[in-house]
């Protein structure tokens, strides 16, 4: 653990260390580039200013992060036992992710305001995509040795889908998730930019029109913070479910 | 009380005749090896008394009873183990229980211990060597609720030593228990030391083509295999496999 964490901690000190060395060196004023050290002091004293921001975003985030899998989950069992309507909607699916979301934005605040509804839709829209794909592909490639041992069994349908296919496709739900969960951030923080008065988005947007630089990046140095925790909360939870899967080694 | 009967059993994918007119019957308690080459057809008779496919013609009988495109009335060990690697060992071998009724924890835990499980059953399939995975499977077919049981070539992925130890082990377990076996295998020197009578599969369509009654007293033991009785029986029976393979 500590070995693997060195060498990104260490190249990630020498950036902070560069930036700041050429910061006061190169005399770079505040506003183009905060030096680390200031971005550091805003976050520190400018807490009690913005810590509404980011408890806004989290909520947003969790919210529209669990509606988001919930729907790609039910798209993917749906999908998988109805194979006439998977080979109609899947082609949809994918155009579905072709259209960017900054341009889907503004669309949805004209159908449903400024409330939480359109930025809920935009987080689902980035989060069903992932886990819907990665558990498609789960439950299609469940080991035919295995399906075949079921048949021969005597295992009904259900059974099958039940006890074989849909903890053989739990692994690759959880890549699928993990992709999700960095992308609901970004889908939140999006979203609050169409028109919000809370959250991480509007600080930013605020922060880049006052030309305060500094608060700009600790809107970005949250959103990081962010998704890292999502992340690793994730991968807590797959360390946990997935005791039973061979180490890499193996693979 | 458990017997299986083919009866003028018929069956052909498309253009390629693969069974024609096949009989064989399995008595109760019997142990029987039906022997041919690859691709004679084996596997599809399992598939067949499996109930995953439909014979052209003629008919199953299990205990007197037609199973004709019936699944699950046979318990079933398949040559990959195919045990679920998110379930424990313990979990695998009530699998096929479960599917028809509520699993016995307590009965599989003796059975487990029986074949030397005992210290695995809370192991996850990808901790277990290749014949402990293979035994794991013979046992969860032990557990099924269906009396009969289809082996099919169970042990032809494994090394020529654990292959020995596994079917010494399986003779162990099958000469307490006792229940009806249909053992498919290309391996003469294994179908001879397992069974009570070994059929001889013709290929292209296949056929049984002769059947031999091998009456070595039981519990047998690996000495066995060195006797002259063995070895002619053997030369016998591959003499008969020659002919088919050189038709
Ligand atoms: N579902 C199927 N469709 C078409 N041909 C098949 C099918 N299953 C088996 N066969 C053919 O039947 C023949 C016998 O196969 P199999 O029963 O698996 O042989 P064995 O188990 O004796 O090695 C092979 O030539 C195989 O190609
Ligand atoms: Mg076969």
């Amino acid at each position: 653990m500590f070995r693997k964490s060195f060498l990104p901690v260490s190249v990630i000190v020498s950036i902070l260390i560069i930036w700041e060395l050429s910061s006061r060196i190169l005399a770079i004023p505040t506003w183009i580039l905060p030096a680390p050290t200031v971005i550091m002091q805003e976050a520190i004293n400018g807490w009690s200013n913005y810590q509404h921001h980011i408890f806004s975003t989290v909520f947003l985030t969790v919210s529209g992060f669990a509606i988001g899998v919930s729907v790609g989950l039910l798209i993917a069992v749906m999908l998988h036992l109805l194979p006439k309507i998977r080979e109609a909607l899947y082609p949809l699916l994918i155009m579905s992710q072709n259209i960017p979301i900054i341009v889907l934005a503004p669309l949805l605040v004209i159908w449903f305001g400024f409330g939480i509804t359109p930025k809920l839709l935009i987080i689902t829209l980035v989060c069903f995509f992932p886990v819907a794909v990665s558990t498609i592909d789960g439950l299609r490639h469940t080991n035919p040795e295995l399906i075949h041992y079921m048949k021969m069994a005597g295992a009904t349908k259900k059974q099958i889908f039940t006890k074989l296919e849909l903890p053989h496709a739990v692994p690759q739900m959880f890549s699928g998730l993990k992709i999700s969960a960095t992308y609901s951030v970004m889908g939140a923080v999006i979203s609050e930019w169409l028109g919000a008065n809370k959250g991480i988005g509007v600080y930013m947007t605020l922060a880049s029109s006052s030309f305060r630089t500094d608060r700009v990046f600790v809107a970005i140095l949250f959103i990081m913070i962010l998704c890292l925790i999502f992340f690793t909360i994730i991968i807590a939870m797959e360390k946990i479910i997935l005791k039973w899967h061979p180490g890499k080694e193996e693979q | 009380m458990s017997t299986l009967e083919l009866e003028n059993i018929s069956k052909s994918f498309g253009e390629k005749n693969i069974l024609d007119h096949l009989d064989l019957r399995v008595n109760d308690g019997e142990f029987v090896s039906l022997l041919g080459p690859s691709g004679s057809g084996k596997s599809t008779i399992f598939h067949m008394i499996g109930g995953l496919y439909q014979a052209d013609h003629g008919t199953i009988l299990l205990d007197n009873e037609a199973i004709n495109g019936k699944k699950g009335s046979i318990s079933y060990m398949p040559q990959t183990p195919s045990l679920f690697p998110w379930r424990t060992v313990l979990e695998n071998v009530v699998l096929s229980v479960e599917l028809h009724q509520k699993p016995d924890k307590q009965k599989a835990l003796e059975m487990l211990e029986r074949a030397g499980l005992k210290d695995y059953a809370n192991a996850y399939p990808h901790e277990l060597s290749g014949g402990m995975r293979q035994r794991v499977a013979f046992v969860r077919s032990l557990l099924s609720p269906q009396s009969f049981i289809c082996l099919d070539e169970p042990f032809s992925a494994l090394d020529e030593f654990t292959r020995l130890e596994m079917q010494k082990w399986l003779l162990t377990i099958w000469e307490q228990e006792r229940p009806s076996v249909l053992f498919v295998t290309h391996h003469i020197e294994e179908a001879i030391f397992l069974s009570d009578r070994v059929l001889v599969l013709g290929s292209k369509p296949a056929n049984v083509i002769k059947e031999f009654t091998i009456d070595f007293k039981r519990p047998r033991n690996e000495e066995l295999t060195l006797t002259q009785e063995f070895l002619e029986k053997k030369k016998e029976i591959y003499q008969t496999l020659r002919g088919v393979l050189d038709d």
